[in-house]
């Protein structure tokens, strides 16, 4: 495959994860906070909280973000991946902020800030430095 | 209560990241295509680490459903990332990943940030 074609394969499959899992945290964030039980230790309680149309609609576009990842491991370095994943953190501010009025205080917008400057600066690195290990299948 | 479903959580996730990645390298590259989605469900049933992997995944989970419950979603988010240095090391000493200069100073930005968010 041409160094382009994967690299662009590579980010799309970066923004498809991103996507899915903010919203998909925002629909379990504002499930959850509707559910008449607090969620514990009790495995029945998350097995009910599952009927929960906004709880499984969150889980279901985290499902389907999980795949995306583990086509995005297969093409990029796990050092790679993480660090990209920081700019999820912003969206979550965002997501909080603007869906489910939070409070965020100017120390945490600052903080943001600072995820988005790392990401950035860990994005203009290469993405993969392993060679595919022979399968010993 | 907080703090103890944000290291189950952070655990649990370093765990399953590293065997995911370690397992998906050997699995080799896979596409989005229908067919590509078809055989990733496939190795992801063949390939025993990557069922722990998600074994962990569900429990990390089930903390980050306890802990949206009852802080705000821009603190648990941002909290999940505390993994991050812990895993950014075990993937240069268990996966042999190299971890430049430009990629080490990226990721203790992040940090910062991440440990700034938490307060």
């Amino acid at each position: 495959m041409p160094p382009s074609t994967r690299a662009i394969r590579t980010y799309l499959l970066l923004l498809l994860f991103l996507a899915l899992r903010a919203f998909g945290n925002l629909c379990l964030a504002w499930g959850t906070k509707h559910l008449p039980e607090k969620l514990a230790a009790d495995p029945l309680v998350y097995l009910r909280s599952m009927m929960d149309p906004f709880v499984a609609l969150g889980i279901a576009m985290l499902i389907v973000a999980l795949l995306a990842r583990l086509a995005l491991l297969s093409v990029a370095d796990l050092s790679f991946v993480l660090p990209m994943t920081a700019i999820g953190y912003v969206l979550a501010a965002l997501l909080g902020r603007f869906f489910l009025h939070e409070a965020v205080s100017p120390q945490r917008w600052l903080a943001v800030t600072l995820i988005f400057g790392g990401a950035a600066l860990v994005s203009s690195t290469p993405q993969s430095t392993t060679s595919p290990m022979k399968d010993s299948k | 209560m907080t703090w103890v479903l944000v290291t189950v959580m952070v655990v649990a996730t370093a765990l399953s990241d590293l065997l995911q990645s370690y397992e998906m390298k050997r699995a080799g590259e896979q596409s989005v295509g229908a067919r590509g989605v078809a055989r990733l469900l496939r190795t992801i049933v063949e390939r025993r680490y990557l069922l722990l992997s998600i074994a962990c995944l569900a429990f990390s989970f089930f903390a980050f459903m306890a802990l949206v419950q009852s802080a705000p979603l821009s603190f648990a988010v941002p909290a999940s990332a505390a993994s991050f240095i812990l895993e950014t090391v075990l993937a240069k000493i268990l996966l042999k990943e190299q971890i430049g200069v430009r990629r080490a100073a990226g990721s203790l930005l992040v940090l910062c940030g991440v440990v700034l968010l938490g307060r």
